[in-house]
């Protein structure tokens, strides 16, 4: 389906994913973060970088992952990104949600 | 409309065994609500306190007697080493899914926000002390306190 976003039309799935990393920039980004009520840092941009630099690798994401990236560890990527950290990373990301357990 | 839409806010999820299986079943149950926005909240009694020993957490294992989902007859699965054999084999395949050690995974759950409790009875049945546990336990507690921790809306209790 489609929705405005950042004043661009952007195909996005059922839970509001972007479903083409193209049509994603730094506006989208800020405005999603806004939905979840986060006013994006230079640290949550340095973890964005990470997370669509794993998603261009096509490595797949996971809290083990994230806490050895050494951009972030897990206990501030829990601070950064309340309430569902990967998942809420991931859509302002512009990335598919990680179908990870762990 | 209420605000709460019977969503689960809380899981407190109880273990009462140590054998590998069950250890990660719940592990990954208390993490996997983290991981959702939902809080999480472990009781390790009886048996369960295994997984927060620090001298034997590392060396828990895969029940091979009693468990006839492993398709093993009870006399073999009861050889010398058959325990051992099943372990690494499942050891190898977590670790293909990137699953954490059980340290590790304490360690994943902490930095989370899981709370991990130890049962203050069975702590006394097994004479634990605190320093015999892993370093960052919230705490030894009664079952009374457990269910305090529990305490309001959308939160569920989950017995392993």
């Amino acid at each position: 389906m489609e929705k405005m976003i950042a004043q661009m039309n952007v195909l996005v799935n059922e839970e509001g994913y972007l479903t083409d990393f193209t049509q994603w920039n730094k506006e989208i980004g800020d405005e999603l973060a806004g939905e979840h009520n986060i006013v994006l840092t230079t640290r949550h941009w340095e973890v964005i970088d990470y997370i669509q630099g794993e998603y261009k690798r096509e490595s797949p994401l996971s809290i083990r992952k994230i806490g050895k990236s050494g951009v972030v560890d897990i206990k501030e990527f829990y601070a950064l990104f309340p309430a569902g950290p990967l998942k809420t990373a991931t859509k302002i990301a512009g990335v598919p949600k990680p179908a990870s357990c762990i | 409309m209420s605000e709460f839409n019977g969503e689960i806010r809380k899981m407190m999820i109880i273990l009462s065994k140590a054998s590998l299986e069950n250890v990660y079943a719940a592990f990954v149950l208390a993490n996997g609500a983290r991981m959702e926005g939902i809080e999480a909240e472990m009781f390790f009694t009886f048996f369960g306190l295994e997984a927060i020993h620090d001298k034997k957490m590392e060396h828990l294992h895969v029940a091979t007697v009693g468990n006839p989902a492993m398709h093993m007859p009870t006399m073999i699965g009861g050889l010398p080493g058959m325990e051992a054999l099943a372990t690494s084999m499942m050891k190898r395949e977590m670790e293909k899914l990137d699953m954490p050690g059980v340290r590790e995974f304490l360690d994943i759950m902490k930095a989370s926000g899981v709370k991990l409790w130890a049962c203050k009875l069975a702590m006394e049945m097994f004479h634990y002390t605190k320093e015999d546990m892993y370093a960052d336990l919230d705490g030894v507690i009664t079952v009374g306190d457990f269910y305090k921790q529990g305490a309001g809306v959308g939160a569920h209790m989950l017995f392993i």
